[in-house]
């Protein structure tokens, strides 16, 4: 029977409230175990030996050295870990940056590995490694990618999504466009047009714990992983494909995770510790440095777009127009594609067109990072609007509301919006007292809009009824931030039973069904919408079981506040039967008592924020510091209201670091000049002011609860209203972010921007 | 790697005279530890010198004052004698890194880790600082801004350490202050960093100073000329913006991952303003 | 090589173990001793997350030798609760929500700690330049800043 999503409206006991997480007293006391915090017996230190070259062939490997070192175990290259992708260039492109095979594309990119006794020995045989490289020229820079004097990174690969088929390799990858309309009749309509360029630097998702991994492989083909992962089912698939295993035999449980934000999505360093394991027939632990993590694992893209944006002088936006350049790494992506498609999303436009490139870059594979795509997306568009709406002479917010989507518009991207919270979230800022403050002397307030599709996605969960009437709710969706929380109290709810009385865990591999990963906003919208679903086929059990105690129908027993409850007159005034009083009795009545479900969680409802921000601006340092910063967001329905505001607040706060201080810095040479956290700078506590935070509610149609994702829109206003804000602040547009000191003053000043 | 606690100073200073390979001075181990995790780092000898008697100890006799080459920042900001003498000192020192590394970090290691931007080190070279050091070849005492001679590279011999930095008594009506540029609030590197000491007379005009900038040249800068442009003077506009210049056409700066030279020049100027300013107040200047 | 015996108090314990002379406290809390809350999140001491006390001052255990801890006295976040009694601070971290993904947890209690036995009515300014050196990349640090200020508050008895 398939489940019904549909949201009704209705009264909560438990969602709502903000009880205390259940892997909170494992949190505060430094019990819970992370990715580097497990160890099996018997088991090696793994180590990956990285190219120090931007672009270079591998002309050969030695391995010797390393080998007859005492206490090696095992030196894998690529050709231990043999193509058998099938023809299936991402899972081909997985593996390649797992371990080079003819090109080191980026420094960093892994070119072999090993396993030792111990960490000192394995240092000494990375040493022992003789790598032989053709060093080749090399493009960092996204708009010297695409020039036809840059070299080409891949002979492989042509421009997709461009007819006719180009016959020369190129490092644009695809090109895709959005859109409707026509906008050159839209900007013939204009009376004013804001045309400008936009650049953003490469940022890193910056989770503060390193990649981490135990590997175990044994000689019957069975295998087990323990993991900080996002997804350990996709981790399973994606290992079990490149080593050639069952999917069944390889069991991977995912730990505690410190912070992914996307960056936990992808496969690194993991088939090759189990590639390392199967040579070297025992355990091998990988945990990447700071640096490895910095070099080899997730940046977002950097980023070069133009925007284009009519209107009349009544405010109406006539036609909006965006090209996109995304850098990639070496690998196509669909990084350009999501920029194109979100930039305009939060308007409601009659002529509308983005066009977004896939560029290669000799820069590490460019990996989802919250609302992927989306910032800096955002961040030129809403700069454009902005001053798009001072050269109208109109209030910036009154400009957004005249021409936000609503309900019924066709969003630029393709669908047409049901119930969304853009009017809402600029109404709420409208009559916010932030927008009313008084600002000082080189202060600055700005605001900007942002947008995010959310994902829901293949979802499992299982719900079992202990003897007590207590309940386990097994998730696969792993915990990020709190979900154990927030689905308990969902559970909670469904089954009428105190909050307390739920314990939530993550499964692995083997004890669920497979569930996609926590990305795209999904983890508590699909997996409280399957918990819902779980709790409801387990009260039909629990029914069923009163029926047959009290030898009733079951039509006639309903569910309430814990207990079934015999409906019809007839059967007397039978007392109410609890959760426990079933419990208690289920070896007899018919043996355990659970939930179970899965289901495709359709219907993620989209997600739109408006936030403000006030800085100050020193004219004489170019220094920016943050003085005031609020967030309003739709979250549908905040399960656990804390953790939404949570999760308002860590975006906002990357978004802060990334508009002014976060960037990927490259030599000459092609090497990354910054990897560690002294020098890639994210924001420490004394940058920041309190965050405010405003939830709205505004139900998602397509959960039970009106459940939107939260997790990702937080981070996509925030580059542009902090630019905004500068600009207004300064006295001259920002059109580069980081907007780092240097950079300001040197606006400041009339230079060209650095 | 051997790993040695000597008790005395004679022997932590034969111990590392000794050495056939790379042989360090472990204090706070701040730097050291860092370089350690490098996987071409290699050493033969780390000599801990925490466990040599009163090198942790901040001493005062009736010229001056001595800070063990043990006394973490910690300890130096707990000191109100020195926090009264030299208030921009201790808040330079009090600016590397954060709390957790302030509570193991030096200005000795500070100094003797030759970064051009290290915090403490324009303040010391403005407070005419001197490093007491002790060697295989005897004792000596020089200016702080003889130690360093280029990144990472310092003036000490094979086995010296520096036991000690000494500041002399401070004159009435005098003040320091550290100001760097970083772009956070917390735990960068200065990208600018400028100290300044002054003293003043009885009609409250600036007899004395000395002006040093961080991180814009190969080793801490002492600009002469600096001092000039506000000697004499009560800190007037004019002189304020004469100092501002001298500190800005000073710097030797690069462009790095940092800043760049436009900005260090720029900001140079700026913060010698503001950290003069600083000193003035601090000397009880009006 | 041999290796380096080492006699020290943790948590009020008296433990003695062996290490080689690279092995950081850091690796020795975590690899030897089992002692695995205190997190590596960089290495280098830029992030705060192996935040533990030695004699009294707050260190990053990465950047200290193991045998370095000879004769000294180091509290980490495994001796913070006193049995099953957790120290307001944890309390606070949880009742408002300071934490998600709770890496950095450990670090910012025992740093918390220290300010707080040393300041015990810090203004916000000074928590958070005091905290500077944990970095929490998940919370924008506001739910921590408050947890802080409400346990001190409770510390305070008033």
């Amino acid at each position: 029977m398939s489940f019904d999503a549909k949201y009704k409206a209705q009264d909560y006991n438990s969602v709502g409230t903000r009880p205390v997480r259940p892997d909170g007293v494992d949190k505060v006391t430094g019990r819970a175990r992370y990715g580097a915090d497990f160890n099996m017996p018997g088991q090696l230190v793994g180590r990956v030996l990285r190219s120090p070259h931007a672009h270079a062939r591998i002309v050969s490997i030695d391995t010797s050295g390393a080998e007859r070192l005492k206490g090696v175990k095992a030196v894998v290259t690529a050709a231990d870990l043999p193509d058998l992708t099938n023809g299936d260039q991402t899972l081909f492109d997985i593996l390649d940056n797992c371990m080079a095979r003819s090109k080191a594309f980026y420094d960093g990119h892994a070119v072999a590995a090993v396993a030792a006794v111990d960490a000192k020995t394995a240092r000494e045989a990375l040493k022992r490694i003789e790598v032989e490289y053709e060093v080749l020229p090399h493009v960092i820079d996204v708009d010297e990618a695409v020039k036809p004097s840059a070299p080409v990174l891949r002979d492989d690969v042509f421009t997709g999504g461009v007819e006719p088929k180009p016959q020369t390799p190129s490092n644009i990858a695809n090109r895709s466009e959005f859109g409707h309309g026509d906008v050159d009749e839209g900007f013939a309509e204009a009376d004013v047009i804001v045309e400008r360029s936009f650049r953003t630097e490469q940022t890193h998702q910056g989770y503060i714990e390193p990649h981490a991994c135990v590997a175990s492989m044994n000689p019957d083909g069975t295998a087990d992983m323990w993991v900080c992962t996002q997804g350990h089912f996709v981790y399973r698939q994606n290992c079990a494909d490149l080593l050639g295993l069952d999917v069944s035999k390889l069991r991977v449980t995912s730990s505690e995770i410190g912070g992914g934000f996307g960056g936990k999505t992808h496969v690194w360093m993991e088939p090759v510790a189990l590639a390392l394991s199967r040579k070297a027939g025992r355990p091998v632990k990988i945990v990447m440095s700071r640096n490895e993590v910095f070099r080899a694992s997730g940046p977002t893209s950097a980023t070069s777009i133009d925007v284009k944006i009519g209107a009349k002088k009544d405010g109406t936006i006539t036609a909006a127009q965006a090209t996109l350049r995304y850098s990639c790494g070496p690998y196509e992506d669909i990084w350009g594609e999501f920029g194109a498609k979100t930039s305009f999303a939060c308007y409601g436009l009659k002529n509308v067109k983005s066009v977004g490139y896939e560029v290669l870059v000799n820069r590490p594979k460019a990996a989802a990072y919250r609302a992927p795509s989306a910032p800096m997306a955002a961040f030129a568009v809403e700069s454009t609007i902005d001053e798009l709406a001072q050269k109208i002479g109109l209030d910036s917010i009154e400009f957004r509301i005249k021409n936000a989507a609503k309900e019924g518009t066709r969003s630029s991207y393709g669908p047409v919006y049901g119930p969304i919270g853009i009017g809402p979230t600029l109404e709420a800022a409208q009559n916010h007292p932030h927008m009313k403050a008084p600002l000082g002397k080189n202060q600055g307030r700005g605001m900007a809009c942002g947008f995010w599709f959310n994902f829901g996605g293949q979802t499992c969960t299982d719900l079992n009824i202990g003897s007590d009437g207590t309940a386990t709710l097994a998730v696969g969706t792993v915990d990020v931030g709190g979900a154990r929380a927030s689905l308990s109290l969902v559970a909670a709810e469904e089954l009428g039973i105190p909050y307390e009385n739920v314990r939530a865990v993550v499964a692995d591999t083997a004890s669920l069904g497979y569930n996609d990963m926590t990305d795209g906003s999904r983890g508590t919208f699909s997996s409280s919408m399957a918990t819902i679903s779980a709790a409801r086929n387990a009260v039909k059990v629990l029914r069923e079981r009163a029926a047959l105690t009290w030898d009733i129908p079951v039509e006639d027993v309903i569910w309430e506040d814990g207990c079934a409850k015999a409906t019809d007159k007839k059967h007397g005034n039978l007392p109410p039967l609890t959760i426990a009083d079933i419990a208690e009795t289920a070896g007899k009545t018919g043996g355990p008592i659970a939930g179970h479900s899965e289901l495709v969680a359709d219907g993620a409802g989209v997600s739109f924020a408006t936030h403000i921000c006030d800085v100050e601006v020193d004219p004489e340092t170019g220094a920016t510091k943050i003085l005031r910063y609020t967030v309003i967001q739709d979250a549908g329905k905040a399960v656990h209201p804390d953790y939404v505001e949570g999760q308002y607040q860590g975006g906002a706060a990357q978004g802060i670091g990334w508009a002014l201080n976060e960037e990927y810095i490259y030599g000459e040479d092609g090497r990354l000049q910054n990897p560690g956290f002294l020098d890639y700078r994210i924001p420490v506590c004394s940058d920041l002011p309190m965050i405010d935070t405003q939830i709205l509610e505004i139900p998602n149609p397509n959960h039970p609860y009106g459940v939107r994702g939260v997790g990702e829109t937080s981070i996509v206003p925030p580059l542009a209203a902090i630019a905004n804000a500068v600009s207004n602040a300064a006295g001259v547009r920002m059109t580069h972010i980081p907007m780092s000191p240097p950079r300001i003053l040197a606006a400041l000043e009339g230079e060209s921007e650095g | 790697m051997q790993y040695e606690r000597p008790k005395s100073l004679m022997d932590a200073a034969s111990l590392l005279a000794g050495a056939k390979g790379s042989a360090y001075a472990l204090a706070g181990g701040t730097d050291l530890l860092v370089i350690m995790k490098n996987d071409d780092f290699d050493a033969e000898l780390v000599v801990d010198i925490k466990s040599i008697e009163g090198l942790d100890e901040i001493r005062e006799t009736s010229e001056a004052y001595t800070v063990g080459a043990a006394v973490s920042c910690a300890a130096l900001g707990e000191s109100t004698m020195l926090k009264e003498a030299w208030p921009g000192v201790v808040e330079a020192a009090n600016l590397i890194g954060s709390t957790q590394i302030q509570g193991r970090c030096t200005v000795a290691g500070n100094l003797c880790n030759a970064s051009p931007a290290a915090d403490s080190v324009p303040a010391l070279v403005a407070a005419g600082a001197k490093a007491i050091i002790v060697g295989p070849n005897g004792n000596r005492t020089i200016p702080v801004e003889e130690i360093p001679v280029a990144p990472g590279k310092t003036s000490l011999e094979k086995g010296e350490i520096v036991e000690a930095i000494q500041l002399d008594k401070r004159a009435p009506q005098s003040g320091d202050a550290y100001l760097r540029f970083i772009p956070r609030t917390e735990m960068d590197i200065a990208v600018v960093g400028v100290a300044v000491s002054l003293s003043l007379d009885d009609k409250g005009l600036v007899t004395s100073a000395r002006v040093a900038l961080g991180a814009v040249a190969p080793t801490v800068l002492l600009v002469e000329p600096a001092a000039e442009a506000i000697i004499g003077t009560k800190l007037d506009d004019a002189a304020l913006e004469r100092l501002a210049d001298v500190c800005s056409a000073a710097c030797q700066p690069i462009d790095d991952k940092r800043g760049t030279i436009e900005f260090r020049k720029k900001v140079s100027g700026v913060l010698a303003r503001r950290a003069a300013r600083i000193a003035f107040d601090r000397a009880g200047g009006k | 090589m041999s290796a380096i015996a080492v006699s020290t108090t943790i948590n009020g314990d008296e433990v003695e173990f062996l290490c080689q002379a690279e092995e950081t406290l850091l690796d020795v809390l975590r690899e030897r001793l089992g002692l695995t809350g205190a997190k590596e999140g960089c290495g280098t001491g830029d992030c705060g997350a192996c935040s533990v006390m030695v004699d009294g001052r707050l260190v990053c255990a990465c950047l200290v030798l193991g045998a370095e801890a000879e004769g000294r006295s180091i509290e980490t976040i495994e001796g913070m609760a006193n049995g099953d009694e957790l120290h307001p601070l944890q309390t606070k971290f949880l009742e408002h929500a300071a934490l998600q993904c709770g890496v950095c947890t450990p670090g910012f209690l025992v740093a918390a700690k220290a300010l707080l036995d040393a300041n015990p009515d810090p203004t916000e300014e000074e928590i958070r330049f005091w905290l500077a050196g944990n970095l929490c990349r998940c919370t924008g640090y506001d739910k921590i800043v408050r947890a802080v200020q409400d346990a001190a508050q409770e510390l305070r008895g008033s």
